[in-house]
C-alpha cells in the first residue's frame, strides 16, 4: 500500500502491527458480521497516521474488502492517510490530529458502563502522542471514573516525528506515571504475542494500560529504529528487499 | 436564557433517555436540577475542555445526544480542534451550549467575553448554529434541534433577558422571523441584540421611521431565501450583533448581498475588531462599544438614506 501510493508513516504502522493482530485475532469480539453491533468491542486508533496497519487488519478480518487496500492514499481513493469513519466500515472514530482518540474512547467506555452486556473499549496511542495535554486529561478522568472496561496501549517505539521520544520530552518513568494516575499498568514486548495476550487477559478493576515496547519499522531491518521511516516510502529496490525479509521471517 | 435552557433540557431528558449533559466544571446554580433528576446522565468532566469534547464525541458515537455546557470561550475556542474533528468531522450529535454571548460577562474581561465564536463555528462543515434572542426562542429552538443529526452550537446570553416574541408559533429552526414590518429600513439582529434592536425600532417609530425588525436566530444554515427577499425590497439594511463585525451575522448577510448583484445601502453594527479593555458591567461595555443608543442613520451611512 505504502509502496504503491508512495505515502509515509510506514515505520509508525509497522510498530503496531503485532498489537493489532492480537487485538483483532485474539482479544476483541469483532468480526465481519458484528462490526456494527452495539455490543461489539471497539478499537480507537488514536495515532491515526498508522492507518495503513489498521486498514490491513480490517481487510484480513474481511470487515473491509481486500481491494480497498489498493485505494489507499491515491487519487480517487477510498482509504485516506488518516482515519475517516464516515464511509469506512470498522473505523470507529475519525482521527489524525494527535491526542483525540483516548478522550473519545473514554466517552465510549462511559456509555458502555451503562449498557448491559456491552463490549470493551481499546485505544492505541503513540509515545510521542503522550506529549499532548489532552491525553493526560483523558487519563485522569478515566481513572477517576474507574473505567474498568477501558484498555489503552502505548506504542512505545521511542521515536517521534522529529526526534527520539525521550530526548524531546522524557516519558520516563512511564510505568510509574500511569500508575500514579490510577491505572493498572502492564509492560510488555509489543512484538511478543504471548506477552500481549497475557496482558490483555489480565482482569482489571481500573482502566488498564499496556506499555508496549516496540520497534519503529519492525520487521524490515533497514527501517527498524530509523526516524526517517516516519516519512519515507520504499523505492522498488527497498520494497523488494523488505518483502523478501518479511517472507523469510514467515 | 440559561434557566429556560436547563428547564427545556430537563423536559426533553424526561422524554428521551439518550440525552446526556457534560460540563467542564461550570453551571453552578444552573445545572443542579438536571444533576439531581438524572444523576447517571450528568457528568462533571473537570476543567479539561479538550477531553470533555472528545468524551462527548465518544458518548455520541455510542448513541447518546450530548449537551456540553460552559462559558462560550471555553466550550468553543479552548477546544476548537476537538470541536472541528471530534464533533464536526465525526458528525456526532453533540450540542455545545455556550453562555455569555458577547460581553455578557462584562467586568470579568475579554477572557470571558465572546466576540469570535460565531465566526469560527460558521467556518466548520456540518456545524449548525443557533443564537436565540430571548427565552421563547431559546425554548423553541432547543426543542426543535435536540435530535437533529450532527453537531450544533447554541449561543446563549445569561439570565434576565426579557421575552421579545409574543408567541412561539413563528419560530422555526433555519427560518428568520420578522417581528415588525416597516418600509424605511431593515434591521437584522441575532442573539442577545434582539432586545436592543426591538428598542431601537420602537424609538425610530416615534420619529416616523418605520423599520422592519428581523431576528436571525439561526446563523447556520442561514435563511438565504429570506435575506434575498429582504434585498429585493431595495431598502437599507443594518445588521446588529454583539460579536466582531468580522465573521458574524454581518459578514454572513454581506456575503449574500454581494452575490445578489444588487446595490443597496448596508452597514454592520457590532464590535469593531477590538478587545474590551474597559472595566464595567454588560451595559457599561455596550455603551463603550456604541451598542446601546440607536445610531444616527445619516452618520452611519455617511449620506441621507431615507
Amino acid at each position: 500500500m505504502i509502496y504503491a501510493s508512495q505515502s509515509s508513516h510506514i515505520g509508525a504502522a509497522l510498530s503496531i502491527v503485532d498489537i493489532l493482530v492480537v487485538l483483532y485475532f485474539h482479544t476483541m469480539n469483532i468480526d465481519s458480521k458484528n462490526y456494527s453491533n452495539i455490543l461489539r468491542d471497539k478499537f480507537v486508533l488514536s495515532k491515526a497516521h498508522a492507518s495503513s496497519a489498521l486498514y490491513s487488519t480490517l481487510a484480513e478480518k474481511e470487515i473491509i474488502p481486500l481491494e480497498y487496500l489498493e485505494k489507499y492514499y491515491v487519487d480517487d481513493g477510498i482509504l485516506p492517510g488518516h482515519l475517516d469513519s464516515t464511509f469506512i466500515p470498522g473505523v470507529e472514530f475519525s482521527a489524525g490530529s494527535l491526542g483525540h482518540g483516548l478522550s473519545a474512547a473514554v466517552g465510549m467506555a462511559i456509555a458502555n458502563l451503562q449498557l448491559p452486556h456491552s463490549g470493551k473499549i481499546f485505544t492505541l496511542v503513540g509515545d510521542g502522542e503522550c506529549n499532548e495535554g489532552s491525553i493526560w486529561e483523558g487519563i485522569m478522568l478515566a481513572s477517576h471514573l474507574k473505567l474498568s472496561n477501558l484498555t489503552a496501549i502505548v506504542d512505545y517505539n521511542k521515536i517521534q516525528s522529529f526526534g527520539m521520544t525521550n530526548d524531546v520530552i522524557n516519558q520516563e518513568p512511564i510505568v510509574d506515571r500511569w500508575k500514579s494516575f490510577g491505572w493498572d499498568v502492564f509492560e510488555v514486548d509489543g512484538h511478543d504475542f504471548l506477552q500481549l495476550i497475557t496482558a490483555f487477559n489480565q482482569p482489571h478493576s481500573k482502566p488498564k494500560v499496556i506499555i508496549a515496547h516496540t520497534v519503529k519499522g519492525k520487521g524490515v531491518s533497514f527501517m527498524e529504529n530509523k526516524l526517517e521511516w516516519h516519512y519515507k516510502s520504499p523505492n522498488q529496490e527497498q520494497y523488494d528487499l523488505a518483502i523478501n525479509e518479511i517472507d523469510d521471517q514467515n | 436564557m440559561r434557566t429556560t435552557f436547563i428547564e427545556t433540557l430537563i423536559d426533553l431528558a424526561e422524554k428521551d433517555e439518550r440525552i446526556f449533559l457534560l460540563t467542564p466544571d461550570m453551571g453552578y446554580s444552573v445545572l443542579e436540577p438536571f444533576r439531581e433528576k438524572f444523576p447517571s446522565r450528568f457528568l462533571n468532566t473537570g476543567i479539561a475542555e479538550q477531553n470533555t469534547i472528545g468524551v462527548a464525541a465518544g458518548l455520541a458515537k455510542s448513541g447518546k445526544i450530548v449537551y456540553v455546557y460552559s462559558i462560550i470561550p471555553f466550550v468553543t475556542m479552548r477546544c476548537f480542534e476537538q470541536v472541528r474533528l471530534d464533533l464536526a468531522y465525526n458528525n456526532t450529535q453533540v450540542r455545545l451550549v455556550g453562555i455569555g454571548a458577547g460581553m455578557t460577562y462584562g467586568p470579568l474581561g475579554p477572557t470571558h467575553h465572546a466576540y469570535e465564536d460565531i465566526a469560527i463555528m460558521r467556518a466548520i462543515p456540518n456545524m449548525k448554529i443557533i443564537c436565540p434572542g430571548d427565552p421563547i426562542e431559546t425554548k423553541e429552538l432547543v426543542c426543535q434541534t435536540y435530535d437533529m443529526d450532527g453537531p450544533l452550537y447554541i449561543r446563549l446570553a445569561k439570565n434576565g433577558e426579557p421575552n421579545i416574541h409574543k408567541n412561539s408559533s413563528d419560530i422555526k429552526f433555519g427560518k428568520a422571523v420578522e417581528l415588525n414590518n416597516g418600509n424605511d429600513l431593515i434591521l437584522v439582529t441575532t442573539s442577545n441584540m434582539l432586545e436592543t434592536g426591538n428598542i431601537w425600532v420602537e424609538e425610530w417609530k416615534k420619529e416616523g421611521v418605520n423599520v422592519t425588525l428581523v431576528s436571525m436566530h439561526t446563523i447556520k444554515p442561514l435563511d438565504q431565501k429570506f435575506i434575498e427577499k429582504l434585498i429585493s425590497r431595495k431598502l437599507p439594511i443594518i445588521t446588529l450583533e454583539e460579536h466582531n463585525v468580522i465573521g458574524g451575522l454581518g459578514s454572513a448577510v454581506a456575503e449574500i448581498i454581494a452575490e445578489s448583484g444588487c446595490t443597496i445601502p448596508f452597514k454592520r453594527i457590532g464590535i469593531n475588531d477590538e478587545f474590551s479593555h474597559y472595566v464595567g458591567n454588560h451595559t457599561f461595555q455596550r455603551k463603550k462599544f456604541n451598542l446601546i443608543k440607536k445610531p444616527n442613520l445619516d452618520t452611519l451611512f455617511k449620506k441621507s438614506i431615507l
